[in-house]
C-alpha cells in the first residue's frame, strides 16, 4: 500500500522524468568528444591494415621472391601473381594486381609473406572513381611502397617482439 | 511608432495610389499586412533556426558538436548556414505525387497543416498593445485553429493512397484528439483564473510577481498543458506518429521536397506557438519576474529600466526557454508506447485537469490571496 502510494506519487510528480532530464542536462555541458575528421585525427595503430605496398631491400632490389603464398592465402581471391625468371636466374613476378574492390584488408598476405615484401600501411585516405581505379598493378604496389617505406620500416621494428 | 509609419509611409503612397472613396480601406489592408510581415518574417525564420537549434542541443547532450560546416563567406559561423543550404536543397528537390494519391488533396494537405499554426499567431500578444488582432474570444481561436490542424495530418495520411500513411495518420490523429481534451480542459483553467478570453487580458491578470503568474495556482495544470502540447506537436517522447522502424516516416512517407518541408514547418511553428502561449498563459508572457522584487522606481530608470521591466523580451526568453524544453525533452526520454500514450492523456491528465479545474474555481470564489483577491 505504502509502496504503491509511493509509485503514485513519484510519478504524479515527475520524479524519475527530472532525474533524467537532470542526466542529459549534465551532458549538455560535458566536453564534446566529436573528432573534426579532416582537420583532427584519432591515432592509428602501428597494426592498422590500410592500402597495400610492395617493398624494396635497402639496395633498392624488390623483396618479392613471387612464391604465390599471399596469392594462396587471400580469401578474397584479390591477389593476382605471374612470375618469370629474370635474366640473373632470380624468379621474379611479371605481375601483381591486387583488386583493391575485392580486398577485404584481412592482412592475411602480409602475414604469409616470407619475405615482409607486401604489407598493409597506414595510408586510409584514397579512393576510385572508377571500378578499374581500385586495380592496384605491380608498379603502383611499388611506389606506395617507396613512399611508405620510412613509416612502414618503422612498424615493422616497433612490432618485432610479437610477431 | 505605428502613428509614425501610418502617417508618414502609408498614408501618402495611399494617396498616390488609390482612388479617394478607398482610402480608408486601402490604408488599413496596408497597415494589416505589414503587421503580418512584421509577425511571420521572423517566425519563418526561428523555424528554420529552431531545426538548426535543435541539431545542435541534442547533438551537445549527446557528446556532439552538431552542424558546424554550412557557414556563410567561405567561412563556417558555427554551421549558422546549415538551415539555409536546408531550405534550398528542399525548394529545388523534385515534389513525387504518387500515381495512386488524390492529387488534389495531396497538394492541399501540407497547407492545410501549415496555415492554422500560422494564423494563430494573429492573437499572440507580444505586448500591451503589441498584438495584431486583439479580440475577445482570442483563446477560443487559439483552440480552434490548434484543432483544425488535425485535418492536415489526416488528410496527408487518406491522400497518399499508402498504408503507411495512413496508418501513421491514423496514430497521429487519435493521439492529437486525445490530448486536445486535456489542452482544452488546462485553458479553460486559465479561462477560470483570468475571467477573459482575451489574451491580453489574460497576461494582466497575472500582473504582479513571479508568484502571481497562474504557474502557480493552476501547476498542475501548467504541466499538463506543456506535456499536452509536446503531444499535440508529435514530438518525442510522443511521436510514435513517426515510428521509423514501424511506419517510416508517419502520415508523411509519400512526401518530398518542399512538400515534405511544409508538414516540417508546420511542426516546427506549432512548437514554437505551444511554446509562447505557455508563457502567455502560465508564465506571464511580457511580465518581467522583477516585477514586485525591485523597487518600481528601478523600472523608470532609462536604458535598464527597459531592459528590466515588462516588454517583449521577457517573452522571447520564456518562449525561448520552452522551445529549449522541447529540444530537451526529445534528447532524453524513449518513445511512449502507443497504449501508454493513451493511457496518460485519458486517465491522467484529464482527470487531473478536471479536478483541478474544480481547485482552480474554489481559489476564485472565495477570493484566495495573492492570486485572486
Amino acid at each position: 500500500m505504502i509502496k504503491s502510494t509511493a509509485r503514485y506519487i513519484k510519478s504524479l510528480f515527475l520524479l524519475e522524468l527530472i532525474k533524467g532530464l537532470r542526466v542529459t542536462g549534465r551532458y549538455l555541458f560535458k566536453k564534446k568528444i566529436t573528432v573534426q575528421y579532416p582537420e583532427e585525427k584519432t591515432p592509428q595503430s602501428q597494426r592498422f591494415r590500410g592500402l597495400h605496398a610492395l617493398r624494396r631491400y635497402a639496395n633498392g632490389e624488390e623483396r618479392c621472391i613471387a612464391c604465390k603464398l599471399c596469392e594462396a592465402v587471400c580469401p578474397a581471391c584479390a591477389i593476382t601473381i605471374e612470375s618469370e625468371e629474370r635474366e640473373d636466374g632470380s624468379r621474379r613476378t611479371t605481375r601483381y594486381d591486387i583488386d583493391l574492390s575485392k580486398c577485404i584488408y584481412c592482412g592475411f598476405c602480409e602475414e604469409s609473406c616470407p619475405v615482409d615484401s607486401i604489407v598493409e600501411t597506414r595510408i586510409f585516405e584514397y579512393h576510385g572513381e572508377k571500378r578499374s581505379d581500385l586495380l592496384m598493378t605491380k608498379q603502383m604496389l611499388l611506389e606506395v611502397g617507396d613512399q611508405a617505406e620510412e613509416q612502414i620500416a618503422k612498424d615493422r621494428a616497433e612490432e618485432a617482439p610479437y610477431r | 511608432m505605428m502613428e509614425w509609419i501610418r502617417s508618414n509611409l502609408i498614408m501618402p503612397s495611399v494617396e498616390q495610389l488609390f482612388p479617394l472613396a478607398m482610402h480608408a480601406y486601402a490604408a488599413l489592408t496596408i497597415e494589416v499586412v505589414l503587421k503580418i510581415l512584421v509577425i511571420l518574417v521572423p517566425v519563418l525564420f526561428t523555424v528554420a533556426y529552431l531545426t538548426y537549434a535543435e541539431r545542435k542541443v541534442i547533438g551537445y547532450i549527446q557528446g556532439r558538436i552538431g552542424p558546424n560546416r554550412v557557414g556563410f563567406f567561405g567561412l563556417s559561423f558555427w554551421g549558422l548556414g546549415q538551415p539555409i543550404a536546408d531550405a534550398f536543397k528542399l525548394i529545388f528537390k523534385e515534389i513525387i505525387v504518387p500515381s495512386g494519391s488524390n492529387k488534389a488533396l495531396f497538394i492541399i494537405a501540407p497547407v492545410l497543416s501549415f496555415a492554422p499554426s500560422i494564423a494563430a499567431w494573429a492573437v499572440i500578444p507580444f505586448g500591451d498593445t503589441l498584438v495584431l488582432a486583439d479580440i475577445n474570444a482570442g483563446l477560443l481561436y487559439v483552440l480552434a485553429l490548434t484543432s483544425l490542424a488535425v485535418y492536415g495530418v489526416i488528410v496527408a495520411g487518406w491522400a497518399s493512397n499508402s498504408k503507411y500513411a495512413f496508418l501513421g495518420a491514423m496514430r497521429s490523429v487519435a493521439q492529437i484528439i486525445s490530448y486536445e481534451i486535456a489542452m482544452g480542459f488546462a485553458l479553460v483553467g486559465v479561462l477560470v483564473a483570468a475571467g477573459s478570453l482575451n489574451l491580453g487580458d489574460i497576461v494582466n491578470a497575472q500582473s504582479g510577481s513571479v508568484i502571481h503568474w497562474f504557474w502557480l495556482p493552476l501547476l498542475p495544470l501548467a504541466v499538463v498543458y506543456f506535456i499536452s502540447g509536446v503531444a499535440e506537436t508529435n514530438r518525442a517522447p510522443f511521436d510514435v506518429a513517426e515510428g521509423e522502424s514501424e511506419i517510416v516516416a508517419g502520415f508523411h512517407v509519400d512526401y518530398g521536397g518542399m512538400a515534405f518541408s511544409v508538414f516540417f514547418m508546420a511542426e516546427y511553428a506549432n512548437m514554437i506557438i505551444i511554446a509562447i502561449l505557455t508563457s502567455v498563459m502560465f508564465f506571464g508572457g511580457w511580465l518581467s519576474p522583477l516585477q514586485g522584487i525591485l523597487p518600481e522606481a528601478v523600472f523608470e530608470v532609462p536604458g535598464i529600466g527597459i531592459l528590466l521591466g515588462e516588454g517583449i523580451h521577457w517573452l522571447l526568453i520564456k518562449t525561448s526557454f520552452f522551445l529549449f524544453m522541447f529540444l530537451w525533452l526529445r534528447a532524453t526520454f524513449p518513445r511512449y508506447r502507443y497504449d501508454q500514450i493513451m493511457r496518460l492523456g485519458w486517465k491522467i491528465f484529464i482527470p487531473i485537469t478536471i479536478v483541478w479545474l474544480v481547485v482552480a474555481s474554489v481559489l476564485v470564489v472565495m477570493n484566495i490571496p495573492p492570486w485572486f483577491a
